[in-house]
C-alpha cells in the first residue's frame, strides 16, 4: 500500500514538474534586467510625476530610450538620476530642482467670506458650481483637494489662514497638486539657492477696485513691480503680475514696492531697517 | 389612467404656493444689469458703448456664432457702461449697465393689448424673427431656440411636445401664464409647428394643474393639430427626454438628440415668446419669474425685464424673511443657489425660492447601505451610487461604461438618499471629465 | 448674514438610514411577540443579550479600534442583534450568544469596514459561526410552551424540518404553523406575524416585492414539483413554506439593503438562487435547514450579480 502510495505520488509530482518546467522554457519572457537595477534606484512611489505610469513604467522607458532627453525622475531627483545614469551608462540631464509653490494669500483675515458653501468639500465640485465663499473668483477655496493628491504628505492646509502650505523638505515636485488645483493657483517654480524664492502669491485677474475689495491682499495689477524690475522679469497681463523664475536674480526690491503684499519672499535672511544707500531708492517696508 | 415616463422619478411636495395668483407686472427698477451671455453657446457681442441711448428692445447684443442669441435692451435710457459684474455663479462676467429713463420702446414693436390671431408668414420668416429676437428656451436650459428649430440634415421632426410640466415644486411661472395667455400661447405653438413643418403638436402638462389643463383643452378646438395632454405629476416629467417618453412612448438613445425620435420640444414659455416676437414684433427682453417660498409674504408670478435685481423681486414679494437660508435662482430640485441677491434676472431666470436656514443645511453624511433607493428614482435607469464611487475614485472608464454621461442631472439621487449622501454633487464631477474624455477621444 | 451656497438639489426627501432600520425593526415587533408567547422568558433573555452584547461590540470596535465615532443609534447593530436573536433556540445559554454577537458585528460587520460595506448578513454570520462551533446547543430547539418561565432548562423536541429528515414525529397542523405553536428558532416560528411584518414593510416602501416572493415562489414551485412526483418522499409544499426559517430568512434577513443586488433583475436571480439552494440543502443534504447557508452563498454572488445585471437603462436596449 504505502509503496504504491509513494510511486503515485512520485509519479505525479514528476510529471507535474516536468510541464512546469516546459512551461517556463517555451512561454519565459526575456526582460533586461537592468529594468529591475533601475527600479530598485527609484524611489518607488509611483507617483506619476515623470510622465509614466508608475516607476516600472519609467525605469523601462529609461532602459530603451537612446538617450536620457527628458527623461526625469522629480521625486528622486539627482541623486537618484546619477544612481540610474551609471546603471545604464547614459548621460542624463539635470533638471533643476523645483518646488510646489501656493499663489494665493487670501487669508481669512484679509478676504472676507460672502456665503457659506454646503456641499460636498471639494474644490473641484465648488469650482464647477461657482466662484466661491469669498468676491474673489480666482482665489483659493481652502478644501483641499490638493492635500488629497499629494502622495508625500507634503502639502496642508492651515487651519489659521484656510490656505495650504508647502512642506518644502518633503515637496518631490511632482506635479500633482497642480493638476488637482482647479482654480490653476499652484504653480512649480524653481526651489532656488538656499531654497530662496520670490513670486507673485495671487492669481485675481479681476481690475484693481473689485479686486482689492474682495481680498486686502490682492494683487491689483499696478505695474509698480514691473517698473521697478531691472532684469524684466516682471509681466503685467490681464491686470496680474508674474514673475518668470528663470529672469529673476532674487533682488526682493518688487516685494517692497508692492502695495498690497501680494508679492512673497521665501527663505531670504531678514532685511535690515534702513534701505541700502548705494541703492537710491528707498525701499518701503512690506505692508500687510 | 394617466401617463407619465417610465423609469424611476420622485414625488416630492409641490408646494406650489404661488399657484392662481395673477400676474403682476413689476415696476421699472433704476438701473438694469443686462449680462451678454444669457443663454448657452458663444455670449454676445456689445454693440453698444457707453452713453449710448437705447429704447425698449433695441439690440444691445450681437449673437456671436450659430449657437448664440441676441440680447435686447428692456428698458429706455442711456448706457451706463460695459464692464463685468458678478452672475448667479459668483464669476464675473461682461454685462451692460443701463441707467433707466422713461420707458420709451422701439417702434416697430406693437404695443397694443390685444390678441392678435392672423398671421402669413412662412417657416423660415419665422425662425428668422425668433433668432432676430433673441429667443432662448425658457423652461431654464436656456438653449437658442433657433437651433432646436434647425433640425440636422437627414432628421425630420412628426411631432412639436410643448413643455408645460413645470414638474420642479414651487414654481408657477409657466401656469401662471397658460391662464392669463392661453391664446398667444396656442398662436405661438401653431407658428412652432409651421416652423418646424409638423402637423402635430402636444402640451404636456401635470395633473396638478387642473385649471390649466382645462382652458387649453377649451381653446384646443380653435387650433388645429394641438393637443393637450394631461400627465402623472411625477419629476422629473420636464426633462426633455422623460416628456418625450411620457407623450410619445419613445426613449431617446444615449447621446442622440429629441429630433431622432421624430420629436422637438419647447417650453410653454418659450411658445408665448415666439408669439410676441412673431405676431407684436417684440423681442426677448421681459419674463415671468416666480417668487416664493414658504416664509415669503406674498408669493406671486411678476412679469419683469431682463437686467432688474432678483433682490427687487424679493422686496416686491414682501421682502427676505429673516431665517432665509438659501436663495435659489430656479426651482429646489435643479436650480442654483445664489450667493448674493444683486445678481439680474435673466432669460434664464424662471423662479426665485427662498428656502429657510433649518432647510437649506444640509444633514451629515452617512455610510452607503445600498439600499438601491437611488437606483429606483432614477429616470434614466443609471446607478447613482456606484457613479459617486467611481468618481470619488476617479475610475472613469467605469464611470463611462456605467453611461454616467447620460446623467440629466435632476437630483432624484440625492433627494432620495437616506444617508444624505451628496450622489449628485460627485456624479456631476464624474459626468464632467467623462465627457471631456469622450470628447477628446472623438476629435 | 451669510447665505448657503451648494449644488443642487437643495430639498431632501427626509428618509433616513434610522428610519429604515427602525421600520425593519417595528416590522419585527409582531414575530417577537409570538416568540415570546410560546417560548416566555427564554426568548427575553435571548433577545436582551444578544441585542445589548451586539450594541456594545459595535461601540467598543468604533471607539477603540477604528477610532472613530461611534454610530451606536442608527438602529443598525440593534437590528443585528435582533435578527441573531431570531435565528437563536431561545434556550442557548447566555456565554454563547455573546459569542455568537461578537462573530456577527465582529467578523460580519466591522471586518469589511462596518455598515454599508459588509458582503455577508451580519446576524448570519453569527448564526452560522454558532450552529458550526456549537451544533448541539444550536440543534436543540425548545417546544413551545406558552409563557413559560423557564430558560434553559425547558423541554426540548424536533422541529418540522427535522421530522421530516427523520421521517418521524407528528407535523403541527396548519394552524399551529400560522400561528406559530411549533418549535425552532426564537423567531422563525409565527408565519402570519412574520408575514404581517412583510406588509408593513411593503407599505413603508422599505423593500420592494422582488426577493421575498422570488425566494418563496422557487422554494414552493421545486418542492411542489418533487411533491408532485413523489409525495411520500417529499413533503408538501405548503409545510416547506411555513417550516423552518423560510419565511424569516426570506423577508427580513435576505432582503437586508447592503448584502443583496441593486438591480430589480439582480434581485429576482439572488431570490431564485436562494430558493433552489435552501431546497437542495433542506432535501439532499446533511442539514435539515439550508436558509442561511443559502442565503449567505447569495451574498457572496452578489458583487457578480452587480456587475452583470444593471438596471434598465434609458434608452438601453
Amino acid at each position: 500500500m504505502i509503496v504504491i502510495a509513494i510511486i503515485s505520488l512520485g509519479l505525479i509530482g514528476a510529471i507535474g514538474a516536468v510541464f512546469l518546467y516546459a512551461a517556463s522554457k517555451k512561454f519565459e519572457v526575456y526582460e533586461d534586467p537592468r529594468i529591475g537595477q533601475v527600479q530598485e534606484a527609484l524611489p518607488g512611489a509611483n507617483c506619476g510625476a515623470c510622465g509614466f505610469p508608475g516607476c516600472a513604467g519609467f525605469a523601462t522607458a529609461c532602459v530603451n530610450a537612446a538617450t536620457m532627453d527628458g527623461l526625469f525622475c522629480p521625486v528622486g531627483g539627482a541623486d537618484v538620476m546619477s544612481q540610474v545614469s551609471t546603471i545604464l551608462g547614459k548621460e542624463v540631464e539635470m533638471a533643476e530642482p523645483m518646488v510646489a509653490v501656493v499663489r494665493c494669500n487670501g487669508s481669512c483675515a484679509v478676504r472676507p467670506r460672502q456665503n457659506q458653501y454646503d456641499g460636498t468639500r471639494s474644490c473641484a465640485i465648488a469650482s464647477a458650481l461657482y466662484g466661491g465663499e469669498t468676491g474673489c473668483s480666482f482665489g483659493c477655496h481652502g478644501f483641499g483637494d490638493c492635500v488629497t493628491v499629494c502622495d508625500f504628505d507634503a502639502i496642508h492646509i492651515n487651519p489659521e489662514t484656510m490656505l495650504p502650505e508647502v512642506d518644502e523638505e518633503k515637496c518631490t515636485s511632482c506635479g500633482a497638486c497642480v493638476k488637482a488645483c482647479p482654480k490653476s493657483i499652484i504653480e512649480l517654480r524653481k526651489k532656488g539657492p538656499k531654497s530662496r524664492r520670490i513670486f507673485v502669491s495671487c492669481v485675481n485677474k479681476d481690475k484693481g477696485a473689485p479686486a482689492r475689495k474682495a481680498c486686502g491682499s490682492a494683487c491689483i495689477g499696478c505695474g509698480k513691480c514691473v517698473k521697478e524690475c531691472a532684469f524684466e522679469a516682471i509681466t503685467l497681463e490681464n491686470n496680474l503680475a508674474y514673475i518668470d523664475y528663470t529672469k529673476c536674480r532674487l533682488c526682493r526690491k518688487c516685494v517692497a514696492v508692492c502695495p498690497t503684499g501680494a508679492i512673497h519672499e521665501l527663505n531670504f535672511p531678514p532685511r535690515k531697517e534702513k534701505a541700502p544707500e548705494a541703492e537710491g531708492t528707498p525701499v518701503v517696508e512690506k505692508t500687510i | 389612467m394617466l401617463k407619465t415616463f417610465r423609469i424611476g422619478g420622485i414625488h416630492p411636495p409641490e408646494n406650489k404656493l404661488s399657484a392662481g395668483k395673477a400676474i403682476q407686472t413689476l415696476a421699472l427698477p433704476k438701473q438694469v444689469i443686462i449680462p451678454l451671455s444669457q443663454h448657452i453657446g458663444a455670449p454676445a457681442t456689445a454693440v453698444v458703448k457707453k452713453g449710448d441711448e437705447v429704447k425698449v428692445g433695441s439690440l444691445i447684443g450681437q449673437a456671436s456664432g450659430f449657437v448664440s442669441a441676441n440680447i435686447h435692451s428692456s428698458v429706455s435710457g442711456k448706457v451706463n457702461k460695459i464692464d463685468n459684474v458678478l452672475d448667479a455663479s459668483g464669476y464675473r462676467r461682461p454685462a451692460v449697465f443701463i441707467d433707466v429713463e422713461g420707458d420709451e420702446w422701439e417702434e416697430a414693436i406693437d404695443r397694443q393689448e390685444g390678441f392678435v390671431k392672423a398671421f402669413d408668414l412662412t417657416s423660415k420668416e419665422i425662425v428668422q424673427k425668433i433668432t432676430d429676437a433673441g429667443i432662448v428656451g425658457l423652461g431654464g436650459a436656456t438653449f437658442p431656440t433657433q437651433v432646436k428649430l434647425t433640425p440636422p440634415p437627414g432628421n425630420t421632426a412628426e411631432i412639436l411636445i410643448i413643455n408645460a410640466a413645470e414638474c420642479e415644486p414651487y414654481l408657477t411661472a409657466d401656469h401662471s401664464l397658460m391662464m392669463e395667455k392661453g391664446n398667444e400661447i396656442m398662436t405661438g405653438i401653431s407658428l412652432l409647428m409651421k416652423a418646424v413643418h409638423v402637423k402635430k403638436a402636444v402640451i404636456g402638462i401635470e395633473n396638478n394643474k387642473k385649471d390649466a389643463i382645462a382652458h387649453l383643452q377649451h381653446l384646443q378646438s380653435n387650433y388645429h393639430g394641438i393637443e393637450v395632454m394631461p400627465l402623472k405629476v411625477q419629476y422629473p416629467q420636464g426633462g426633455e427626454k422623460q416628456l418625450i417618453d411620457a407623450v410619445m412612448r419613445r426613449q431617446v438613445k444615449s447621446g442622440a438628440l429629441p429630433i431622432s425620435v421624430g420629436a422637438v420640444v419647447q417650453n410653454v414659455g418659450t411658445a408665448f415668446a415666439v408669439y410676441e416676437a412673431v405676431v407684436k414684433n417684440k423681442p426677448l427682453f421681459e419674463r415671468i419669474v416666480t417668487v416664493t417660498g414658504k416664509e415669503v409674504l406674498n408669493p406671486g408670478n411678476f412679469k419683469v425685464r431682463i437686467g432688474t435685481s432678483i433682490q427687487t423681486l424679493i422686496d416686491a414679494a414682501g421682502g427676505l424673511p429673516e431665517n432665509t437660508g438659501k436663495v435659489i435662482g430656479g426651482g429646489p430640485m435643479m436650480g442654483k443657489a445664489l450667493a448674493n441677491t444683486e445678481v439680474p434676472v435673466t432669460k434664464g431666470s424662471s423662479g426665485v425660492l427662498l428656502i429657510t436656514e433649518k432647510e437649506a443645511k444640509r444633514k451629515p453624511v452617512m455610510s452607503c447601505i445600498r439600499c438601491t433607493k437611488c437606483v429606483n428614482v432614477c429616470p434614466m435607469g443609471l446607478n447613482p451610487t456606484l457613479l459617486m464611487t467611481t468618481t470619488e475614485f476617479t475610475n472613469w472608464d467605469l464611470a463611462e461604461k456605467n453611461h454616467i454621461a447620460d446623467c440629466i442631472e435632476c437630483g432624484s439621487c440625492s433627494y432620495t438618499c437616506p444617508s444624505n449622501r451628496p450622489l449628485l454633487d460627485q456624479i456631476r464631477l464624474g459626468k464632467g471629465k467623462v465627457m471631456g474624455i469622450m470628447r477628446a477621444r472623438k476629435s | 448674514m451669510n447665505l448657503y451656497v451648494s449644488p443642487s438639489p437643495h430639498i431632501h426627501g427626509g428618509d433616513s438610514v434610522s428610519k429604515n432600520m427602525y421600520g425593519v425593526l417595528i416590522a419585527l415587533v409582531p414575530a417577537f411577540l409570538v416568540s415570546l408567547y410560546f417560548f416566555g422568558v427564554g426568548a427575553l433573555v435571548v433577545t436582551l443579550v444578544s441585542v445589548v452584547s451586539c450594541m456594545l461590540f459595535e461601540f467598543l470596535i468604533q471607539k477603540f479600534l477604528m477610532k472613530k465615532e461611534p454610530t451606536l443609534w442608527d438602529g443598525s447593530a440593534l437590528l443585528t442583534g435582533l435578527l441573531l436573536a431570531f435565528n437563536l433556540p431561545s434556550n442557548l445559554p447566555v456565554w454563547i450568544i455573546v459569542i455568537g454577537a461578537l462573530a456577527a458585528i465582529g467578523i460580519g460587520k466591522m471586518s469589511f469596514g462596518g455598515l454599508g460595506n459588509n458582503i455577508f448578513n451580519p446576524a448570519l454570520v453569527g448564526r452560522v459561526f454558532l450552529l458550526i462551533s456549537f451544533p448541539a446547543q444550536m440543534t436543540t430547539w425548545p417546544v413551545p410552551e406558552v409563557m413559560s418561565m423557564n430558560y434553559t432548562d425547558v423541554e426540548t423536541g424536533a422541529t418540522i424540518l427535522t421530522m421530516l429528515k427523520s421521517g418521524s414525529g407528528d407535523l403541527p397542523t396548519y394552524t399551529q404553523m400560522l400561528i406559530g405553536e411549533r418549535g425552532g428558532s426564537l423567531g422563525e416560528i409565527g408565519a402570519i406575524a412574520l408575514l404581517l411584518g412583510l406588509i408593513f414593510m411593503w407599505v413603508r416602501r422599505i423593500i420592494s416585492w422582488h426577493i421575498p416572493v422570488s425566494i418563496l415562489g422557487t422554494v414552493f414551485l421545486f418542492t411542489g414539483i418533487l411533491h408532485l412526483v413523489n409525495p411520500a418522499e417529499f413533503a408538501n409544499p405548503l409545510v416547506h413554506l411555513l417550516s423552518g426559517g423560510l419565511l424569516l430568512g426570506a423577508i427580513f434577513m435576505a432582503t437586508d439593503y447592503v448584502t443583496s443586488p441593486m438591480s430589480k433583475k439582480g434581485m429576482l436571480i439572488y431570490g431564485v438562487g436562494i430558493g433552489i439552494l435552501t431546497t437542495v440543502i433542506r432535501l439532499f443534504g446533511a442539514y435539515p435547514e439550508g436558509m442561511s447557508f443559502a442565503i449567505l452563498i447569495m451574498n457572496a454572488f452578489t458583487p457578480l450579480i452587480n456587475t452583470y445585471v444593471k438596471p434598465k437603462h434609458f434608452g438601453g436596449n
